[in-house]
């Protein structure tokens, strides 16, 4: 069963959701984890995996063999994206631009285009504990595309043996998050109950139903804000399925990297129940 | 000598546009002939690579020079690598292209060195072209 | 004019609540109807949400492309399938459906196909958004949910308020960045004088702080750091002044967490409007004249720390 935690808003408790889930899971099976938060990736500073695995990953570039090459711009036609160009007897790729797709190699009449691996970040992975294998991404500062890497680290295989898998997602409903949802069998949605969560929140619902995946939702730092976000919930008919309070407490012990089920053993039994629903969804 | 200068507009009352890979037309003139034509430029509404198209756009009528307000980093190399003069005028805002081509006749634009500022899509490739990639 | 654009790194840090705060402070003392606004997190757009402006235009947006197969001509060879590197083409009871959302407008099938039975057709993928608040004009968009080329419409968005700014003679825009590190956040930096890094002093917060700072610098655009939720873990904080002090980076202040910051985001209001004397609004006060001093001053020391 795959299961992602995302939010909408930033900062909402994704990470640390994900990281007690994965912990309780682990209990009672194999888990995979994965960090698809590329951009900023924070869970291993929770699950402290050995990370024993890494992987180069990025996307294809063109590589014109100027013998061959006739200038023709038959490249530069096909490229939706201008990430290559002829200009008299000069061909310029600009790797920043391109998104790996191939057609300019498709299209070149003279075959004078190959491709080589333009590196755009790192998958990284180990063991967590016996029962959690732990993969995350990492996109190299500078570089825009989070997707490729995101892409590659859903295939890379290192743990695809374990009975549950556990993607933590970046904040925002774009891209990057599309990719992250595609594929799995449900949605914990972590919002926070204030104007900010709620208008977030509805982004990325509206994503997840895009996709076809069936979402529940949480809601940290409850008690502060207003009700809007479950009457909202309520409304749509997304089930509430955890409330972790507004407490000093929780986010002096996240401040300094300790999980939920450190902070209080409370949190172990409501963990082990969201992770029963999640159990039971998936066998809808 | 032929030259391109961005323009905001589809005729000879047309205003400078500072902007190059986003101008909404080019107007190509003879400098000799004192011939022109107007295009609309096709990068306009380009989702990333605009500077590279208007580029490729203008190296495709084979001109000599390019006036705009500043380039960006593609666009600079793609200009180079077409053997394209760069020149720019700051401001302009509110000249006509008949103000402009007196501008360059009287020798008052300016050249870049470098690109002039970083690429609004992608990654900005800092000064000098080349290719950065991230330290990490 | 500067251009002075806020991010974090790491999401939820405080960027909106503190834009919206400066933009006030802005508007009572220093700027006089010189401010330009823009909210450049197009993905989760909220600064709306507490400046609640008024509504003037509206354009949408045209992000990428998506592939339409014209099912009529289609032979159902499965070159299209072959070819696309997104997974974005399903076979699907007979017949080949191109998924929109995995699409990526490369239009690789389209070339392959042998019975030119695929167009690529544009799409609008959001919605650009000019407002009128009671602090300066607002540039927004909202990026539909699942949306491609964020950094386009970031760089739309910064565009237009800079074009405005530059009519009015304003003297600062002021941007609400996104969180990350990636494409929306190179194009919200791309242009901007000088970058506000709102960190919070937690692991995961000081850990995306600097790979936020590493992007800022690789782009050569000089940033300062306010610590925002300061008193939730000390060693943070001393974390955060140690990384300042190394990388010669200004740090301006600490910010209290305070439950004001909330009720005046419930309130739909900048905190230093509805709570101008909490600890909060105090805080925050003192770094926006810091930051107003460093932006406008090219005498200043940029490597001079200010605290304690």
């Amino acid at each position: 069963m795959r299961i992602v935690v995302a939010s909408g808003k930033g900062g909402t408790g994704k990470t640390t959701i994900a990281t007690s889930l994965a912990l309780v899971a682990a209990e009672h099976g194999s888990v995979h984890f994965l960090d698809c938060d590329v951009e900023a990736p924070n869970a291993g500073l929770f699950l402290h995996p050995q990370l024993t695995d890494t992987k180069d990953v990025g996307i294809l570039i063109p590589q014109v063999n100027e013998n061959r090459c006739t200038y023709c711009g038959e490249c530069a036609k096909a490229c939706q994206f201008h990430a290559i160009v002829t200009v008299g007897k000069k061909v310029l790729v600009f790797p920043e631009l391109c998104h790996g797709c191939g057609s300019c190699a498709l299209v070149c009449p003279e075959k004078a285009i190959t491709e080589q691996l333009d590196v755009l970040g790192v998958l990284q992975g180990g063991r967590a504990s016996s029962q959690i294998g732990f993969t995350q991404g990492v996109l190299n500062v500078g570089e825009p595309m989070a997707v490729p890497i995101i892409r590659e680290l859903k295939q890379w295989e290192l743990f695809s043996s374990a009975s549950i898998e556990i993607r933590d997602a970046p904040p925002g409903a774009s891209c990057p998050v599309v990719e992250t949802l595609r594929g799995a069998d449900y949605a914990l949605l972590v919002t926070e109950p204030t104007p900010f969560g709620l208008h977030d929140l509805k982004q990325v619902v509206e994503v997840a139903r895009e996709l076809g995946i069936p979402s529940g939702v949480i809601i940290n730092r409850d008690g502060i804000g207003n009700t809007d976000v479950e009457l909202y919930c309520k409304e749509i008919g997304l089930p509430i399925l955890m409330r972790i309070p507004m407490q000093r407490e929780i986010a002096e012990g996240i401040a300094s990297g300790k999980t939920l089920l450190d902070v209080s053993l409370d949190y172990h039994l409501s963990f082990k129940q969201l992770y029963e629903i999640l159990l039971r969804e998936g066998n809808l | 000598m032929k030259i391109a200068i961005s323009i905001n507009g589809s005729d000879l009352n047309a205003l400078f546009d500072p902007r190059f890979g986003r101008a909404q037309a080019f107007c190509i003139v003879d400098s000799e002939s004192a011939d022109y034509q107007i295009f609309s430029n096709a990068a306009v509404a380009a989702s990333g690579g605009a500077g590279v198209a208007a580029a490729q756009f203008v190296a495709e009528y084979r001109v000599d020079a390019v006036i705009s307000g500043s380039y960006g980093p593609n666009a600079y190399e793609t200009l180079s690598a077409a053997n394209i003069k760069m020149y720019t005028l700051a401001g302009g805002g509110e000249l006509n292209i008949q103000d402009v081509i007196e501008k360059f006749s009287a020798g008052e634009l300016g050249e870049p060195q470098v690109p002039d500022h970083e690429g609004f899509h992608g990654r900005g490739r800092g000064f000098g072209g080349g290719r950065r990639r991230g330290s990490f | 004019m500067k251009q002075l654009v806020i991010l974090s790194g790491k999401g939820g840090t405080g960027k909106t609540s503190l834009t919206a705060a400066f933009a006030h402070l802005a508007s009572q003392n220093q700027f006089d109807n010189s401010l330009v606004l823009a909210d450049a997190d197009v993905d989760a757009a909220n600064l709306e949400l507490v400046l609640q402006p008024q509504m003037l235009e509206e354009e949408d947006f045209w992000g990428g492309q998506i592939a339409i197969i014209n099912q009529d001509t289609c032979a159902v060879c499965g070159d299209c399938q072959a070819v696309c590197r997104f997974d974005a083409i399903n076979y699907v009871d007979g017949l080949y459906i191109v998924d929109p959302i995995a699409c990526e407008g490369c239009a690789a099938c389209a070339f392959q196909c042998p019975t030119e039975s695929i167009h690529m057709q544009e799409q609008v993928v959001g919605k650009f958004i000019i407002s009128d608040s009671r602090f300066g004009p607002l540039f927004h968009a909202n990026l539909f949910p699942g949306g491609e080329n964020s950094g386009k419409l970031v760089t739309l968005v910064k565009q237009r308020a800079r074009l405005k700014a530059l009519d009015d003679h304003s003297e600062l825009v002021l941007v609400d960045g996104p969180p990350g590190i990636g494409c929306p956040v190179i194009s919200a930096t791309s242009g901007a004088d000088m970058v506000l890094i709102v960190a919070e002093p937690t692991v995961s917060g000081v850990h995306d702080m600097r790979r936020v700072l590493e992007t800022t610098q690789h782009f050569g655009v000089p940033a300062m750091v306010c610590i925002n939720k300061a008193d939730i873990y000390p060693q943070g904080v001393a974390e955060i002044k140690k990384y300042c002090q190394e990388n010669e980076l200004p740090l301006l202040g600490e910010i209290p967490f305070d439950i004001a910051m909330t009720s005046a985001m419930v309130e739909g209001e900048p905190v230093t409007a509805s709570y101008p004397d909490s600890p909060v609004s105090i805080a925050i006060a003192d770094i926006w004249e810091k930051v107003i001093d460093r932006l406008f001053d090219s005498n200043v020391d940029s490597n001079l720390i200010s605290l304690d």
